[in-house]
């Protein structure tokens, strides 16, 4: 080590400082100290002349290490990092003794403020004289972004970073991209038609020279860093060839084999096992299910084959592993929808009468399995219908957090019944959240309508013998029990993380928030950012949200991404975790404790840091029984040299 | 006895919680006791037991370690790390006669400046009533000092 010429920068802070803390005594403490050339006191030390004294120092004493004494560094280490990098003294010789927030603001007696400012200066200075240069890493980008999930999110979010000019590709797992609002049929509170607002976005997305759709496609592995991820996708077999396939569909519709369609019609429906999942479906390829197409199962049929005017019917096809090189990552995985089979009160799976939310959507929908006659199961048109609130939501035993788009589209539901029907709808919700522009005119004009409001969760639904349905509930406005038999019930079931969340939280290195939903960086601040640089979020997979937030939500992950693209490299910050590898038994206790999967052993068997993936937190240092893992910047010899300093005597033994 | 008893605390504080945190109390101007000398670290997963042990070597009556609630980490899952080791190092303090209440383990956020202010007092008010860490040991008492 080079021997230390340290100066020593103790600023008044206006009289922030120095009306509580000697500063004079302070600086003159500072002179005594081993390697300290010079001490001074200025008014403002962040000011420009007093970082032009600092870098006058520098120049003409030889100045090699520099402690500032002033406010906290929170607030100005990088200023005075810089000042001293424009001299050509690296950074990381700097060091900071906060004697504002920590002395002169948070004491009341000078003489023991002036005291402590002493030590935390002294602790500055031995640390100071440890202190070792550090160069940030830059590496270049590769300006191409990986969004994963094509529902409106993802679609919102690879058409914004494909319109500012980099390519996409979007990584869907259905055969169609859409996500949940393609089942849609309105949209709350105007009322437009889903897939007429979707559709045009699907298409988009479908023919932009920059986005690469995967459909039928699922996220196998992810490594590396921001700037630089490599991923392997899995992109199943459809059994078409999808440069020859037109789209026409005469497969589909000369395929003999029916089959429950659980996923697009939510159970309501039937679909072939060569399907498109519905008419708007982007892109316009079937694909065979292979679980149930008779060729698949029992060898024969080739009907799709015979009929496929273009010889696009493949039944030979493999699943391709493609490895994508991207720099940035986008999770738009959506939501799934809470199974109210969960909690018995509610009946659900008992009746056919007893619809899901979603089940409605279908239902209503000029596109599903009645062409949008709202019909019961045995297909009469219903004379009362219950819908109930907060089915799932804001409920201990199920999910504690609000859905927040139940309250929408249960009115939704409530006017389209009156709408399109004369039933009488009563409407059993705990407390009305119409949060939205629009919401609560929204609400207003439903009441209008003719709905009944009953104060108080739906607590129970019963099956009668009859087959009709009873519901019972506390009216909380009347404090009494009602009881309404009905034909339809509506349960507004809580929205849900998806039940693969887990796994696709383990392969991108990003947290889970206490509800289950992905986590974000900061929950008011850095929302669609995650812990993780380069991987950003968008949509419900980070918690249940509206269209409208969710485009809002998605736009911003784009712009993050953007952001990024346009920087043309990163900089990875020097103060990492760095092995000693003498010193490296290979015990793995830092892998362990490491958050970030940043270290790995390499093929000595000795423990080694992908500074890229470090952020810094020592805690494997602190881990680490050979002491053989440095936290650059906070080293051992750097924290006990602070020790030191603060704690003026020195024992002999202990 | 001869002058009153000034105990020497070292606090170890993570920059994204407890600093803040301390740096706010600073900010709203709440009092602190001067005893209590911080060290900034990233994270309180920083804080090895070696480090600790040094504090108690060079003269620290007390050490307290603060760092973000349990969930809150800025590094994920740092501060679980040390929810684990400072009962260790606790034992082993009581194992070399230092009283493991001489080192205590607390969290604070950011916005919890009075939190600060309160166990920082707590905690100096313990370490006044254990007296002189060198009395414990039954080391003779510093003449002079540096
Ligand atoms: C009954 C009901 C009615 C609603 N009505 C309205 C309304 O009227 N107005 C309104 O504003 N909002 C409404 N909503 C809310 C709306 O559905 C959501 O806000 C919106 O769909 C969220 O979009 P998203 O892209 O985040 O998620 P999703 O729509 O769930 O899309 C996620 C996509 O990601 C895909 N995916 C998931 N995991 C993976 C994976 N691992 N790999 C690849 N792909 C994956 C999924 O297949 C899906 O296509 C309603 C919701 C329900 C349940
Ligand atoms: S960052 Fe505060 S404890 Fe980890």
């Amino acid at each position: 080590m080079e021997e230390p010429r340290i100066g020593v920068y103790v600023c008044e802070c206006g009289i922030n400082i120095s009306a509580m803390v000697d500063v004079q005594a302070v600086a003159e403490l500072a002179r005594r100290l081993p390697g300290v050339v010079v001490a001074r006191v200025y008014k403002y030390m962040c000011a420009k002349p007093g970082q032009q004294m600092i870098q006058e120092d520098i120049r003409t004493l030889g100045l090699n290490r520099v402690v500032v004494a002033s406010c906290s560094p929170r607030m100005h280490e990088p200023t005075f990092q810089q000042a001293v990098a424009e001299v050509g003294l690296n950074p990381y010789y700097l060091q900071m003794a906060n004697i504002r927030e920590h002395a002169s603001w948070s004491t009341e007696d000078r003489q023991r403020a002036t005291a402590k400012a002493g030590r935390l200066v002294r602790g500055a200075v031995f640390r100071a004289a440890y202190q070792a240069p550090l160069e940030p890493r830059r590496a270049p980008i590769t300006k191409t972004a990986l969004v994963v999930g094509g529902g409106v999110a993802g679609i919102q979010a690879a058409l914004s970073i494909a319109e500012a000019g980099y390519p996409v590709y979007l990584v869907e797992r259905e055969p169609s991209i859409g996500g949940r609002m393609a089942q849609l049929d309105k949209t709350f509170p105007t009322l437009d038609c889903s897939l007429c607002i979707l559709g045009p976005k699907m298409v988009d997305a479908g023919r932009h020279p920059k986005i690469r759709l995967l459909t039928y496609s699922e996220l196998e592995e992810v490594s590396g860093c921001v700037g630089n991820f490599r991923v392997r996708v899995r992109k199943r077999a459809r059994s078409v060839d999808e440069q020859k396939c037109n789209g026409c569909g005469l497969c589909q519709e000369k395929c003999p084999t029916k089959v429950l369609d659980t996923a697009y019609e939510a159970g309501l429906g039937q679909r072939k096992a060569i399907y498109r999942p519905f008419a708007q479906a982007i892109p316009n390829i079937p694909v065979i299910d292979r679980q149930h197409c008779q060729f698949f199962t029992k060898g024969r049929c080739r009907v799709c084959e015979k009929v496929c005017p273009t010889g696009a019917i493949d039944f030979a096809q493999q699943d391709q592993i493609l490895e994508l090189e991207v720099g940035a990552i986008v999770i738009a995985t959506g939501y799934a929808l809470w199974d109210p089979a969960g909690l018995a009160q509610y009946s659900y799976g008992l009746s056919p009468n007893i619809l899901t939310g979603l089940q409605f959507e279908r239902l209503v929908s000029a596109s599903g399995p009645t062409g949008g006659q709202i019909l019961t199961f045995e297909g009469r048109p219903p004379e009362r219908i219950a819908i109930l609130h907060c089915v799932g939501s804001r409920d201990v035993n199920a999910k504690p957090y609000c859905s927040r788009i139940c309250c929408m589209y249960a009115l939704k539901h409530a006017h389209q019944v009156r709408e399109k029907t004369g039933a009488q709808v009563y409407q059993f919700y705990m407390d009305m959240r119409a949060f939205g522009k629009g919401y609560e005119e929204f609400y207003q004009r439903v009441q209008e309508e003719g709905v009944v409001f009953v104060r108080g969760r739906g607590a129970e639904v019963d099956v009668l013998p009859d087959g009709k349905l009873r519901v019972r509930a506390e009216d909380a406005n009347l404090g009494r029990l009602v009881c309404v038999d009905v034909d339809m019930v509506i349960l507004a079931s809580a929205m849900e993380p998806q039940p693969d969340t887990d796994r696709l939280a383990a392969l991108c290195r990003i947290g889970r928030s206490p509800d289950g939903w992905l986590a974000e960086a900061h929950p008011k601040l850095r929302p669609s950012e995650t812990a993780t640089a380069g991987i950003f979020l968008a949509g419900c997979c980070q918690g249940p949200r509206d269209i409208p937030d969710t485009v809002s939500h998605a736009d911003a992950a784009a712009m993050h991404v953007v952001r990024l693209f346009n920087q043309g490299e990163i900089t990875i910050s020097p103060t990492v975790a760095q092995v000693q590898v003498e010193k490296c038994v290979g015990c793995g206790e830092c892998i362990l404790v490491c958050a970030y999967s940043a270290i790995q052993r390499n093929q000595h068997g000795k423990a080694e840091v992908n500074p890229a993936l470090c952020q810094g937190c020592g805690t494997c240092a602190a881990a680490c029984p050979s002491q053989a893992i440095q936290s650059l910047h906070f080293t051992d010899q750097q924290l006990v040299a602070q020790i030191d300093g603060l704690l003026e005597e020195v024992f002999g033994t202990l | 006895m001869g002058e009153p008893f000034e105990p020497r605390i070292v606090a170890f504080l993570c920059n994204w919680c407890s600093y803040t945190g301390a740096d706010n109390a600073g900010i709203a101007r709440m009092k602190s006791p001067p005893e209590v000398l911080p060290i900034r670290v990233m994270c309180s997963g920083r804080v090895s037991p070696e480090m600790i042990l040094r504090c108690f070597r060079a003269g620290a009556d007390g050490v307290l370690v603060l760092g973000c609630h349990i969930g809150d980490c800025h590094y994920i899952s740092g501060n679980h790390r040390t929810a684990k080791r400072i009962p260790l190092v606790q034992r082993l303090l009581s194992y070399v006669g230092i009283n493991p209440e001489r080192l205590r383990l607390d969290w604070v956020s950011s916005a919890e400046a009075p939190k600060f202010v309160q166990i920082t007092n707590e905690f100096v008010q313990t370490i006044r009533s254990l007296g002189p860490i060198r009395q414990e040991l039954g080391l003779p008492r510093m003449g002079g000092g540096r």
